[in-house]
């Protein structure tokens, strides 16, 4: 839930980075603190297990800019994609303002996008969140590796009705990262303008 | 939805303010902050300018998530006390109303008794303003978001590189 402060002039949004494990959530959070400004982040926080596998979640406060006088600032956050954490990720959903899906483009990782983006809509859903109703793009990453999925096969198990915004990406080396995060941010501003 | 959304006014911060600036004196703490449970930065009173303040109030906001995820288990409602401690630091978490969350940092110049009862009375004054707060945010009378009236061409000028 976005938190809007009239003192400090101030608009801060959440969007939670969602998807499978090893889809590439993390990389994304990287790429983008490694290709802002100093002076629009702030230091990016990876609670991870001793093998970089995100335990809790992965945190990045970014700053936009101005927009009618107010500073706006998003919060990106990770949640962990193993399977086995599911408390954990449905504690990061809390206050979502925006998702971001990242899909693994590899043929073998199908039926887990499948089984993350379904624990999605589920996730949400306990929190009183409808992911057809909410701020949402798709990104399918990995597009770099020899054996993806074609887009169009992707599109139709995790996009069917070609309605979400759809982005391929290629997060080590930023292909699509920036694309993914001014859409969800575009909508997370655009449902603000509407008031909700 | 799940929550209202937080909005906050310059008399409610205020307030808020004032009573975070007479926590530290009462309590003789370092830094006190005022987090949402999403981990947004409320208000802050002390000596944080050397503090990553942004990422304690998301690690707290997280932090009260997981214990709030244990307490559910035990069938609990809420942990709404926390304590840490450190060589040199302790931190103590309080929640506030079920919204919000109460951090006091405190070093040997203070003790957990003195906290515990300075953070016990903050608490009720904190109370009172969060729920007058959230009655304005609920008054329909007060206003549409500052956000109603901008355009789709103030979006995309945000993301003009």
């Amino acid at each position: 839930m976005s938190f809007i402060n009239y003192s400090s002039r101030e608009i801060n949004c959440k969007i939670v980075y969602y998807g499978p494990g090893l889809c590439g959530k993390t990389t994304n959070l990287q790429y983008i603190y490694n290709r802002t400004s100093p002076t629009a982040k702030g230091k990016m926080i990876s609670l991870a297990t001793e093998t970089e596998r995100t335990l809790f979640f992965d945190f990045l406060p970014l700053s936009l800019g101005e927009i009618r006088g107010f500073k706006t600032r998003f919060h990106l956050y990770t949640v962990p994609g193993q399977v086995f954490y599911d408390a954990s990720r449905k504690l990061i959903l809390k206050g979502v303002d925006g998702v971001v899906f990242v899909a693994d483009s590899q043929i073998e990782r199908m039926e887990a996008n499948l089984e993350s983006l379904e624990n999605l809509r589920y996730n949400l859903q306990e929190q009183g969140y409808d992911l057809d109703k909410i701020p949402y793009v798709i990104q399918y990453n990995k597009r770099d590796l020899p054996n993806v999925a074609s887009v169009e096969e992707l599109k139709s198990l995790l996009n069917p009705s070609d309605v979400v915004p759809d982005f391929e990406a290629s997060a080590p080396n930023g292909m699509g990262v920036f694309d993914t995060l001014k859409a969800v941010a575009k909508l997370v501003l655009t449902e603000l303008k509407r008031g909700r | 939805m799940a929550d209202p959304q937080l909005v906050m006014y310059e008399e409610e911060f205020v307030q808020i303010q004032q009573v975070c600036d007479k926590l530290i004196r009462d309590a003789n703490a370092l830094v006190v902050f005022i987090v949402d449970k999403n981990g947004q930065l409320i208000a802050t009173s002390g000596d944080y300018e050397h503090l990553d303040t942004t990422s304690l109030a998301s690690l707290t906001a997280g932090n009260i998530a997981a214990t709030g995820g244990m307490a559910k288990l035990l069938k609990e409602n809420e942990f709404a006390t926390q304590f840490h401690e450190g060589e040199k630091q302790n931190i103590h978490i309080q929640i506030v109303g079920q919204r919000v969350i109460l951090v006091v940092i405190f070093d040997e110049r203070s003790s957990l008794g003195l906290v515990r009862l300075r953070v016990r009375k903050a608490n009720e004054h904190l109370n009172d303003i969060f729920e007058s707060l959230l009655r304005k945010v609920q008054d329909p009378s007060i206003g549409n978001s500052p956000f109603a009236e901008i355009t789709d061409e103030d979006i995309d000028n945000l993301f003009n590189d």
